[in-house]
């Protein structure tokens, strides 16, 4: 657990956005069940990938701005940043092999 | 080698391993994501028996998943990417891996169809959903369109008059094919407008949906409704891609079965909505899971 980042408005530039590595958010909230089927998947790829890729969720429901930012209108949503910025978006709940697809193409 | 491999962790699947658990049968349910299936994008069940006040749809598939645990069910999250069947061996390809058992339940259920008119895939997760309890919440003070007009399309519309100002609910009949109970309770909803005999042609918009498209289907007059979401619901696609090659499947996709739920091989069975049947609910997946799982017993017994 320890690997995986909380971030919010207030911190997710500097978390994420000034990264010095690539970086993977997952937008959740409590009421999205699809958001569940990913969350331990999520969970177990910051353990993966600790110290290569910084792996964080953020919860929509107490932060409104960096979603609304992103255009984000569905959860859950996988946004990748390589740089501080948008390399990939994943839409919906994927098979952990498809995201990690995704993660090695930020590496 | 297994006796068995179950193929999926909704509640057909989840109900078969806690039968099979029971029975002692060394089984094994494969779960691509973690289980729940479909039901997790349910705010809440009030057709499942047992719950008079009604049941959210994470809460009662953590229960089930529990109750199969406690018996000794081994979950794994694992994608099975190929299927090799033969009559003495069913080899099970992962993405970690090669399994085999003497037996399989699959239970990979299925997805809700996508309109498939232009404008949907690019704006999917821009305006487009196809989970009201996932996405409502981002539709506070807007406009949406609902599309479809059975149980599910009526059920996420009701839900999403909790959020948006308004619900145009467009359905291609001039009546809805829903339980009574629910076009009831649709009819009487304020927020809720109908648009019938209508279907969308496109959805337009640049960052995020502006507009939809529509089209009447008796006169093919053409007009704009201006939404922010679109929300699809027009029934749902089987998870064939493993079995399309290797099973009997009705003019659907979905997966035909004798009335022990024994598919087109000996030894390969199917329960819950990945099957060829009348009614898709949780009620009915939870049977077939467990008749499935008490036919693969006596398969296994007969082969020994």
């Amino acid at each position: 657990m320890a690997d995986l980042l909380h971030v919010s408005d207030a911190n997710f530039e500097k978390e994420i956005v000034q990264a010095d590595i690539p970086a993977m958010v997952d937008f959740w909230a409590e009421w999205c069940g699809p958001c569940k089927m990913v969350g331990p998947t999520v969970e177990a790829l910051a353990k993966e990938y600790a110290g290569k890729i910084k792996i964080a969720k953020m919860d929509v429901d107490t932060n409104r701005e960096t979603p609304a930012k992103f255009g984000i209108r569905s959860i859950p949503t996988l946004i990748l940043f390589k740089d501080g910025k948008v390399a990939q978006t994943i839409v919906g709940a994927l098979p952990k092999g498809d995201i990690e697809e995704a993660l090695k193409k930020l590496l | 080698m297994e006796d068995l491999i179950i193929i999926g962790g909704g509640p057909a699947g989840l109900t078969a391993g806690l039968y099979a658990a029971r029975s002692r049968l060394k089984t094994l349910l494969l779960e691509k994501l973690s289980p729940g299936g479909q039901v997790l994008l349910t705010d809440s069940v009030e057709n499942y028996p047992g719950f008079p006040e009604g049941i959210s749809g994470f809460e009662l598939m953590d229960r089930m998943r529990r109750q199969a645990e406690n018996f000794g069910l081994d979950i794994q999250s694992r994608e099975v990417i190929q299927l090799h069947l033969t009559p003495d061996k069913k080899e099970v390809v992962t993405a970690n891996g090669l399994l085999e058992s003497r037996s399989l339940i699959l239970t990979m259920g299925a997805t809700p169809r996508k309109l498939g008119i232009d404008g949907e895939d690019r704006l999917t997760g821009k305006g487009v959903s196809y989970c009201a309890t996932c996405d409502g919440p981002f539709y506070r003070d807007r406009e949406v369109a609902v599309i479809g007009g059975g149980d599910t399309a009526v059920e996420e519309a009701l839900y999403l008059t909790r959020f948006a100002t308004r619900v145009h609910i467009v359905h291609r009949r001039n009546e809805l094919r829903a339980t009574k109970l629910l076009q009831e309770r649709a009819f009487a909803q304020e927020r809720i407008a109908f648009v019938w005999d209508t279907v969308p042609t496109r959805i337009v918009g640049e960052t995020g949906v502006a507009t939809i498209e529509l089209k009447h289907v008796k006169t093919g007059h053409l007009s704009q409704l201006r939404v922010d979401g679109v929300f699809v619901f027009v029934g749902y696609d089987p998870n064939n891609k493993l079995v399309k090659s290797l099973l009997e499947l009705d003019s659907y996709g979905f997966v035909l079965t004798n009335n022990d739920l024994e598919t087109s091989v000996p030894g390969v069975f199917a329960a819950g909505d990945i099957r060829s049947k009348l009614l898709r609910q949780i009620s009915t997946a939870v049977g077939e899971g467990a008749t499935a799982a008490f036919a693969a017993e006596r398969y296994l017994e007969n082969r020994t």
